[in-house]
């Protein structure tokens, strides 16, 4: 089967600010070249500080948040380079979604929360708006739990019900990729399941990008596994070899648990 | 004998000390509610309570005395200079928590905290000697010949401009109070996590998206305490107030008449209080300012505290 790539990096480096630019011994990216395939789940391993979430955080420009962090190298989003300075950032993160470490949802109900992006781009109409927010509900697999109480705070759900209606909220722009941080590293294991789950159905619809810490998950949940170690990409292959015939010995001895 | 365990005797000195230090708060607090209620019961028996807040009259000559209008005065400034400093205290925190470039932020907000420590009375003379005939020159006539040209809103505007009136007054208090709910509203939003405001900001957000949506309803509580703690300040404020609004004890609809507050009323005229009624009508407004700010400090407790338990959460 042939894969699409959604998104290609090419030689990308990045360094936070405070970090000597340009020595590229010391950025915190170190020449990651990576295809994404569309409507796959790739994920992003290794231990903590290799990097993985510098480069998730690069695939939206979160980076761009903060002054003073700089880019080198290309991500290229359908073959348009996303890291020239005059790149709309706003319609990257369109396209872009993402799903943070820590259920989010925005201090208004639950029907606010999902819509919120919608009303961002402009989407007044109410009957489009729940319709729009039913739809991504339903797709992040919280619709039953919470349809007769849709005008209530969001606060009110339990973290795993937030972090569905997170998801649901990033679904409901209708996104190509969605990027996952570590999504249920505050979650109980029930949840955790659940966030799985949802994350293999939406492959259907998206491309998925997920960092985590827990090789399980990632072995359960992605077609594609990249391995990181301090700042460089150090193996990418098919989940299944990677877990089963890693080619590089660094690679074994941390999906062996030698380190990390 | 068997051996008592015992505290050793300093952390019983110690301790003696700091109950007695915080028990003289608590004297002091209802001391004062006591001397204020004692020396006025002579006006409250006099002049009742309704009746002595709804009179207008002060008049010393014929004994007789009510407090309609240094507590008309005292609501108006209150009021317009909280309508004048909310909007740009609210600007100043927004622009510091979030869109200032990062070297700005630490030499503004030390600024606007250094603002406060301003004492009043040089609020006062500043008013007086420059805003006053800014005010009287320029910036009265012309809202004379704009806004005092609508039929109802107009009335806000009759007289001669003097400089010396509720609107120069509110002026000068929103000045003072701009610092207090610009550092409150600050901290407020700055308590607003990071993960929050990235996620609105991942969902395509702009600044002021994030602002408006994420940061002003994380915040609302702890601004809402700001804005009553600016409102204590303001009521209690005498000495800027009392150099730019003329002390005269009559309701006036123009906001650029002179009138009274209670304090400026206090500060003005113990000096010259001959009677026992006099006297005793002075302290029965001090007492009615002192219940204010009492409630209204309890209110900005309130906020506060809710507000802090928000965010722990």
């Amino acid at each position: 089967m042939a894969e699409v790539e959604k998104i290609k990096v090419e030689n990308l480096y990045f360094w936070y600010a405070g970090q000597p630019y340009p020595d590229k011994e010391k950025a915190a990216l170190k020449g990651i070249t990576l295809p994404v395939y569309e409507k796959k789940v790739t994920a992003l391993i290794g231990p903590s500080g290799c990097g993985k979430t510098t480069l998730l955080r690069s695939f939206n420009r979160m980076h761009d948040l903060y002054p003073g962090n700089k880019y080198e190298g290309k991500i290229l989003l359908d073959g348009e380079n996303i890291l020239t300075d005059d790149y709309d950032l706003i319609k990257l993160r369109t396209k872009v979604g993402m799903v943070f470490q820590k259920p989010t949802p925005f201090p208004m109900s639950i029907f606010d929360n999902v819509a919120y992006g919608l009303k961002l781009r402009g989407i007044k109409d109410k009957s489009v708006l729940a319709e729009k927010v039913e739809k991504a509900l339903k797709q992040a697999a919280l619709w039953e739990e919470v349809k007769d109480r849709l005008n209530q705070p969001a606060t009110g759900l339990s973290g795993g019900q937030q972090q569905r209606l997170v998801i649901a909220r990033a679904l409901a722009v209708e996104p190509e990729v969605l990027l996952f941080d570590e999504p249920t590293s505050a979650l109980d294991p029930i949840s955790t399941a659940k966030i799985e789950e949802l994350v293999v159905q939406l492959r259907d619809s998206v491309t998925i990008i997920i960092v985590t810490h827990n090789m399980q998950q990632a072995a359960r949940v992605s077609d594609y596994t990249a391995f990181m170690y301090l700042g460089k990409l150090i193996e990418f292959d098919k989940t299944d070899i990677i877990f089963t015939a890693p080619k590089e010995k660094l690679t074994e001895d941390y999906i062996t648990g030698k380190f990390g | 004998m068997k051996k008592i365990r015992r505290l050793p005797l300093s952390d019983i000195f110690f301790g003696i000390i700091s109950f007695s230090a915080s028990f003289l708060v608590l004297t002091l607090i209802f001391s004062t509610i006591f001397v204020l209620y004692d020396e006025s019961s002579l006006a409250i028996h006099r002049f009742g309570i309704i009746n002595f807040i709804l009179t207008e009259d002060w008049n010393p000559v014929k004994e007789i005395f009510g407090a309609a209008a240094p507590l008309y005065g005292t609501l108006v400034t209150t009021v317009l200079s909280l309508l004048f400093a909310i909007p740009v205290a609210l600007g100043i925190a927004i622009f510091l928590s979030e869109v200032s470039p990062h070297l700005l932020k630490t030499p503004v907000g030390i600024a606007i905290e250094m603002l406060a420590a301003i004492p009043s009375i040089i609020y006062g003379m500043w008013g007086l000697f420059t805003l006053a005939p800014i005010m009287a020159d320029y910036i009265e006539p012309a809202l004379q010949n704009t806004l005092g040209q609508i039929p109802i809103i107009g009335k806000l505007f009759e007289g001669t401009p003097q400089g010396i009136d509720l609107f120069t007054a509110s002026v000068v208090l929103s000045i003072m109070i701009i610092p207090f709910i610009a550092s409150i509203a600050r901290d407020s939003l700055n308590l607003t996590p990071n993960l929050m405001k990235e996620s609105a900001y991942a969902l395509g957000a702009t600044k002021w998206d994030v602002v408006k949506d994420v940061m002003i309803p994380y915040a609302k509580l702890g601004i809402y305490g700001g804005i009553v703690l600016a409102l204590g300040r303001a009521l209690g404020e005498t000495m800027a107030v009392a150099f730019v609004l003329g002390n005269r004890h009559e309701i006036s609809a123009s906001l650029f008449d002179a009138a009274a507050t209670i304090t400026v009323t206090l500060a003005n005229e113990f000096t010259e209080a001959d009677s026992d009624v006099y006297l005793s009508s002075l302290f029965y407004l001090a007492l009615i300012l002192f219940v204010m700010s009492f409630i209204i400090l309890a209110v900005a407790k309130f906020f506060l505290l809710r507000a802090e338990r928000g965010y722990s959460r």
